[in-house]
């Protein structure tokens, strides 16, 4: 699929630097406020989409060299190898943990491994997204 | 992490990173990397001899599911370290000799992945101490058997094969399954050492005799066991590396472990010793019978082998009767058998690996393994003969080889075993000695056939595809080794007995003690001696006029065989099923639907209004707000709309009011994360609709029957209509107390303060991790179906 | 408000049957969407509506509404989601190769 349009190209352009933005702070304020691995990984990949749908895909693959298949497969990879790691430190499988710590610039903050669980959530679901659309629109 | 689960991860992880790297390695034969994982384990495993032999045991444990009582818990003992020492030295010398044996154009990564996938699951189920991980690993090592049987998947043989080796171990896996949840019902526990110390509270438990038939099912077929042997010999379809492996030194030997393992709980009984005694004694009989008509090699190891392990089972079984009589003499006397038991289990392994890998050889050497085609290559490979000779003679229990000694150990516990003052043996008893020598003659015979008809003789080079030549020296390594080993044992046989059969021993007859002897080869002229010299005297007369008496193989009918009983079964299942299937399943979605909403309709609601179940009360419900109406009456006002659309691009849009009038009611009903949620896959799937509808034709107007309409329109009303009443019975009957609250300690219990999320990541992280994979499976299955076209023009090709 | 919502539920998931139970294959997948919508809907109602605030503890407010039957809605969401996207082009991919989205002529078809 081709468009040609000047104002569509340079809407999204702002558009999706706003909308990855958001979707990396809805990611990361999921653990108190709304938000979260499904949510940041569905605005993120709408995001990825809208390059997609904006651009034609060779010009996006090669600002964006990466296959989305793999990005899926890595994040569920995350998403199971981060449960069975405490099964290594005795713990049963899928416990989380998190703690305090004080950072230089963020002051004292919360650490949580079920960060990393989450961040598997969210490349499954970029992964995913991203690659089903643009699987349908390179059809020909 | 500790050793020994490192031991049982490391294969798999080796088997995960062949992919990874099998093409960057170029000309370098990948075996030899993966050579290096059974040496370093055999290693690991040989390093703990000393501790064990001392009477240690070691255990270890990860917690897996503990609130199911399902922990990965490992255990090392006598009897798991044999079975692992003989994977792992077994797998070293299977890996090093198939290097030579494979072609190039074979997929080697395929075939050492799956055998290290093998080797992984095989250390689990000996190492294992809870039940339900140690079935698991069973199944993987069936599953990992069905990829090598099938590795030349071209060939419909090997399918076939495969197939029955799935069929036969898995069916007798569910089996074990069963087995073992009787097991914990009776004990309340998974864990074997815990069943161990505790079952004798239960003897007299309803369920602990099908426990015990139930978990022999699942050593029976594993071990080929008649009447499942049929499996056996189709399996050595596989390459013969597999064949010397798989099944004849590890994975058939599960079974016989099964047995092992589980004598300290059922052993004692009449039961477990008629049962496995007879069992193993059938199966040794009728093995090695079927064994000496064979004329392809293989196939006659394949039955030697079934016999062999009918040998080792029977043993097991005779030995159980120690357990009878307890700690003392007597138990001394009858543990004897299964020290034999343990002392054969390693012979065979040596010598049948050992004449596996000579037939393998022959095979590929000469490019026949037919032994009306072979002959007088005695000549041509003078080292692969000393090799077969020496397994051969081992197997037929000559003096010289490891096997000379096991046998004479059989012979005494049959002996023994006649005699039993226990299990009404006085009657039966003396049936035990005849069957074993009489299968022992026949054991002979078939020891000569692999000798004689392959290596003396007439050479007819004409019958031969190649000009045979010995093979590569690294062909020769691994049956050398083993040969030496076959002699060595023999001469020394106390150093294995000691430090590896004595604790084994241990492990199956927990506090029987003196019932390992100090194993000699002479014992004067005693009747085991007189049997062995009687086997070789009638073995050598029978197999002198083999020709004549050959014709008893001809008594019994072609269509009685178990094999073809097998295949009769499978077929008229196929069938039936098939025709059964048909009747209902007509291919047409909308039938289907009208079942399961039929069902539904009728289940559910039937139920509500049989149990007298439904009420309704509106008391409980919040006010009424008009702008939540409002919303409510458009969402039905465009659920209705769009049954009567005319246009497909009208309907998406519907779909899509709906969509979003849902995340409006999100918002109102205080859920933000759902509403935010809401609207991204809202808008994502109304541009899917958009994309997939510019592909597929005109929404065409449902070109029905009035009746079939009505028809639809009640099953839907109907449907409607159960579910509001169950809602609203729901409503307002409070069965049970909410949940909800203990996650509101979300804060202290998981360090998050939004509720949602602390569910989806931490109180219910398996619903989430399952689900990214629910996802993942998805997102491949469109790419799938869009990338990967069949195509109907290859389709045709394939036809 | 409950029995407004689960009366709506009952309408949403009669139109969904009805949708499923026609010969179109677009048909089909607009009424599993729909009775996607529907059960999500009647997740929500059965948690009890509006009995507190917003489940996030950063409110400090005396009670909270049900978060439970939220999270499994979350998980409903996005597996339905998967599950449209998958039949959607199984529905497309079916039209490319047999021509047509008439299930009745479709099961004519053996492809073996």
């Amino acid at each position: 699929m081709k468009i040609n349009d000047v104002i569509l190209k340079t809407v999204s352009q702002a558009g999706v630097l706003i909308i990855l933005t958001f979707g990396v702070y809805l990611f990361l304020s999921g653990h108190n406020q709304p938000g979260g691995g499904f949510i940041g990984g569905l605005v993120l990949a709408t995001a990825f989409v809208l390059m997609f749908l904006t651009f034609d895909s060779e010009t996006v693959n090669k600002a964006i060299p990466f296959d989305f298949k793999k990005i899926s497969a890595l994040g569920v990879l995350l998403a199971f190898s981060s449960s069975a790691l405490p099964m290594f430190f005795g713990q049963p499988f899928m416990s989380q943990t998190f703690g305090y710590f004080d950072l230089p610039i963020f002051g004292k903050t919360e650490l949580a491994t079920v960060t990393l669980f989450e961040s598997g959530v969210a490349l499954t679901v970029i992964g995913v997204v991203v690659n089903i659309i643009t699987s349908i629109s390179e059809d020909e | 992490m500790h050793l020994l689960i490192f031991a049982i991860l490391f294969p798999f992880l080796a088997a995960a990173l062949i992919p990874l790297i099998h093409r960057r390695l170029g000309p370098l034969n990948i075996g030899w990397l993966v050579l290096a994982v059974p040496f370093i384990l055999f290693g690991i495993f040989a390093w703990q001899i000393p501790g064990i032999s001392s009477g240690d045991t070691i255990a270890a444990t990860l917690h897996w599911i503990p609130s199911l009582g399902i922990n990965f818990s490992i255990y090392l003992d006598g009897l798991s370290l044999i079975l692992a020492l003989l994977i792992t030295g077994m797998g070293t010398l299977v890996i090093l000799y198939s290097i030579y044996y494979l072609s190039p154009t074979d997929s080697l990564p395929h075939f050492y992945a799956y055998l290290l996938l093998f080797m992984g699951a095989m250390l689990g189920v000996v190492l294992s101490d809870n039940l339900l991980v140690l079935y698991v690993f069973w199944e993987l090592t069936s599953i990992s058997s069905f990829l090598l049987i099938a590795f030349w998947f071209h060939r419909k043989n090997s399918r076939y094969g495969a197939q029955k080796s799935l069929l036969i171990t898995v069916f007798g896996g569910f089996g074990m399954l069963a087995g073992f949840l009787m097991l914990h019902t009776m004990t309340g526990t998974f864990s074997v050492r815990e069943i161990v110390s505790t079952i004798g509270q239960y003897s007299d438990h309803g369920l602990f005799y099908p426990a015990m038939f139930l978990v022999l099912l699942g050593a029976f077929t594993k071990s080929a066991q008649f009447p499942f042997h049929i499996w056996l010999p189709d399996a050595m379809e596989a390459p013969t590396p597999v064949s010397a492996y798989l099944h004849s030194a590890t994975m058939v030997k599960a079974g016989i472990y099964l047995v092992a393992r589980f004598t300290p709980v059922f052993g004692g009984t009449s039961a477990w010793f008629w049962t496995v005694t007879l069992v193993g004694l059938v199966t040794l009989f009728w093995g090695s019978f079927c064994a000496v008509r064979q004329t392809d090699l293989k196939a006659l190891l394949a039955y030697s082998t079934v016999s062999q392990l009918g040998l080792i089972m029977s043993l097991f079984g005779m030995g159980s009767a120690a357990l009878h009589f307890g700690d003392g003499e007597a138990g001394a006397v009858y543990g004897l058998a299964t020290f034999a038991a343990l002392f054969h289990l390693v012979n065979h392994s040596t010598f049948k690996g050992a004449l596996f890998m000579v037939v393998g050889i022959v095979d590929h050497q000469v490019g026949t393994r037919d032994i009306r085609r072979l002959g007088g290559l005695m000549a041509f490979l003078p080292i692969t003969f000393t090799f077969a000779v020496i397994g051969s003679f081992s197997m037929a229990g000559l003096p010289l080889f490891n096997g000379f000694l096991s046998k004479e150990m059989f012979f005494t516990a049959s002996l023994n075993a006649a005699g039993l003052p226990a299990f009404s043996a006085e009657t039966w008893g003396w049936l035990i000695p005849v069957i074993a020598w009489t299968a022992s003659v026949l054991t002979f015979v078939y020891c000569m056939i692999i000798v004689f008809r392959t290596f003396f003789g007439k050479h007819q080079p004409k019958k031969l595809d190649k000009k045979p030549v010995e093979p590569p020296f690294g062909m020769l390594v691994s049956p050398a080794i083993l040969s030496i080993l076959i002699v060595g044992v023999f001469f020394v046989p106390n150093l294995l007995g000691d430090h590896l059969l004595r604790p084994a021993l241990n492990g199956v007859l927990p506090g029987i003690t003196g019932a390992a002897p100090h194993i000699s080869a002479w014992h004067g002229f005693n009747t085991e001696l007189w049997m062995t010299i009687g086997i070789i005297v009638v073995g050598f007369l029978l197999y002198k006029y083999l020709r004549i008496w050959k014709k008893v193989y001809a008594i019994i009918p072609e269509g009685w065989t178990f094999n073809a009983l097998y295949n009769k079964f499978l077929e008229s299942l196929e069938e039936n099923s098939n025709r059964l299937t048909s009747k209902y399943m007509t291919g047409y979605l909308p039938h289907y639907f009208a079942y399961i909403f039929g069902f539904f309709i009728l289940a559910a609601g039937g139920t509500l209004l049989l149990t007298g179940a439904l009420s309704i009360d509106f008391s409980t419900d919040t006010p009424i707000p008009s702008y939540e109406v409002i919303l409510a009456v458009v969402m039905a006002i465009a659920a209705i709309a769009i049954l009567f659309v005319k246009s497909r691009l009208t309907s998406v849009l519907l779909n899509g009011v709906l969509g979003y009038s849902i995340a409006i009611f999100f918002v109102l009903f205080r859920a933000p994360d759902l509403a935010l949620t809401q609207l991204v896959i809202e808008t994502v799937t109304t541009a899917l609709f958009l994309l997939c509808f510019y592909f597929l034709p005109e929404w065409k107007p449902e070109a029905a029957s009035k009746n079939l309409k009505i028809r639809n329109a009640v099953i839907a009303v109907a449907g409607g209509l159960t579910v509001t009443l169950i809602a609203l019975s729901v409503r307002a009957g409070n069965l049970y107390d909410s949940i909800s609250s203990y996650y509101e300690n979300a804060y202290e219990l998981a360090g998050g303060k939004n509720i949602v999320n602390a569910i989806l990541g931490d109180f219910r992280g398996f619903d989430t991790m399952l689900e990214t994979l629910v996802l993942f499976i998805a997102g491949i299955g469109v790419y799938t179906l869009i990338r990967i076209k069949g195509g109907k023009e290859t389709r045709k090709n394939e036809d | 408000m409950e029995t407004i919502i689960i009366f709506l539920v009952g309408i949403l998931t009669a139109v969904a049957i009805y949708l499923l139970l026609s010969k179109s294959l677009i048909r089909v997948i607009l009424g599993t969407a729909i009775l996607s919508h529907a059960v999500h809907l009647l997740i929500l109602a059965m948690g009890g509506l509006k009995e507190g605030t917003v489940p996030l503890l950063g409110e400090e407010a005396e009670s909270y509404v049900d978060a439970l039957p939220q999270a499994l809605i979350l998980t409903a969401i996005v597996i339905s989601f998967a599950v449209t996207a998958f039949i959607l082009v199984l529905a497309y991919r079916a039209y490319q190769e047999l021509g047509t989205d008439d299930l009745d002529e479709m099961r004519g078809v053996n492809d073996e």
